[in-house]
């Protein structure tokens, strides 16, 4: 038998083929976080051969070696001491109801920073320990704080004095859920915004170690093992959501409300990405 | 007789009235004119902001122009408050270009 190829089955033939070599649909796109966080740390290594993993953490002080005398010289007499302590009594001082910030947490709250923000299975979201903060006061019939304000930033100032050291361990559960938090978070990050058309990653991986005016830019891997920081620019504690709400109005973007759905899920992303790596916080950045 | 009189005074009235309507017709007009496009621009820029909203991507300065544009129409400055009512909308329009943009964008920028 004769097969004779018509032009039609020429053209079946050929899409045939096609089907086959192509990957189906969002194969591409599939999130694969491990691969991630590892590409993420080569990509930073190789760019700061002479910067130490574990240095990372202590954002542009790593990069520049005038300005980590300088910060050694801070840490003498750290900027962020006063907060360090407001937030150490204000997480021992008991709620209206007699109970306190260490009922809500893991281990009465000591030494867990390295585990948030954490995925809630049964809420189906990301919860960071801002939200989990302001959830304990609520759950005990205290008013939520500001998430933007000095009392969050002392708070989470002294919980993350009590993790220093430890690794950031951030999990993503078997749940589509979280992967679709997680891949929420990348799209966030690398997404641009605002009229100056950035996205985070364009200041802090295509830019770290270079200056946007007299700032000397930090470097996105280790970025929130720090949080919270003193600024000198700003004068004051700075929780994450400030740092993420200022990024975005530094940029001329609206932006969002903090603990938005979105900054939630860019927190697990850019911890994720930072497991292994020490928290450092609080800290202090010029 | 009757009528003749009646009319008479009406037609001086008209009559009257044509100098003050050739002065005052050139100037109202193109004022009521110069409201109706600001407050079309005005609706534009302001259905495209809130699209811009929706798609969770506003920019500061869109708000600044749509601030601009009232503050210059509550003076009664219309040329201005359309200037700035057209710059707000092309802000907008921008922002939801980005946002559309990057939906499939953002991938270029990953480290991989």
């Amino acid at each position: 038998m004769v097969l004779v190829l018509t032009p039609l089955r020429l053209a079946l033939a050929a899409l045939g083929a096609l089907a086959l070599s192509v990957p189906p649909a969002g194969a591409a796109d599939t999130p694969d976080p491990a691969a991630d966080a590892k590409a993420f740390r080569n990509y930073f290594v190789r760019k700061f051969p002479n910067v130490k993993l574990e240095e990372f953490v202590n954002g542009p002080y790593a990069l520049n070696q005038d300005m980590h005398r300088q910060w050694e010289e801070k840490e003498q007499f750290p900027p962020y001491e006063f907060s360090l302590e407001m937030g150490k009594e204000m997480f021992a001082m008991p709620f209206g109801n007699g109970k306190g910030y260490a009922d809500c947490f893991p281990n009465q709250g000591i030494g867990i920073r390295q585990n948030y923000p954490y995925f809630d299975n049964k809420e189906g979201k990301v919860v960071t320990l801002e939200l989990a903060l302001n959830r304990c006061r609520e759950a005990n019939g205290e008013p939520a704080l500001s998430y933007v304000e000095d009392e969050m930033a002392a708070l989470t100032a002294y919980m993350a004095f009590t993790s220093r050291g430890k690794p950031f361990d951030i999990r993503i559960p078997d749940d589509p859920r979280a992967l679709e938090a997680y891949q929420n978070g990348k799209r966030y990050f690398y997404a641009r915004r605002g009229q100056l058309n950035f996205s985070c990653a364009t200041c802090h991986v295509q830019n770290p170690g270079e200056r946007m005016r007299a700032e000397v830019l930090a470097p996105a891997l280790g970025i929130l093992n720090a949080m919270p920081i003193y600024r000198s620019e700003w004068g004051g504690m700075g929780t994450i959501s400030r740092r993420f709400t200022t990024c975005n109005s530094q940029i001329r973007g609206v932006p969002l409300d903090p603990q938005d759905e979105e900054y939630r899920d860019l927190e697990y992303y850019l911890s994720y990405v930072s497991n292994g790596l020490p928290i450092s916080g609080p800290g202090a950045r010029p | 007789m009757t009528m003749t009189k009646t009319r008479a005074p009406m037609r001086m009235s008209i009559f009257s009235l044509i100098p003050l309507l050739l002065i005052a017709g050139p100037a109202s007009a193109p004022a009521a004119g110069a409201e109706a496009d600001f407050r079309a621009a005005y609706a534009a820029a302001e259905a495209a902001e809130q699209e811009a909203g929706h798609l969770r991507n506003q920019w500061t300065v869109t708000a600044s122009a749509l601030a601009d544009a009232k503050k210059a129409a509550d003076k009664g400055d219309f040329d201005q408050a359309l200037a700035s009512a057209k710059e707000a909308e092309a802000l907008a329009k921008a922002s939801i270009f980005q946002a559309t943009s990057e939906k499939e964008a953002w991938k270029a920028l990953e480290i991989r």
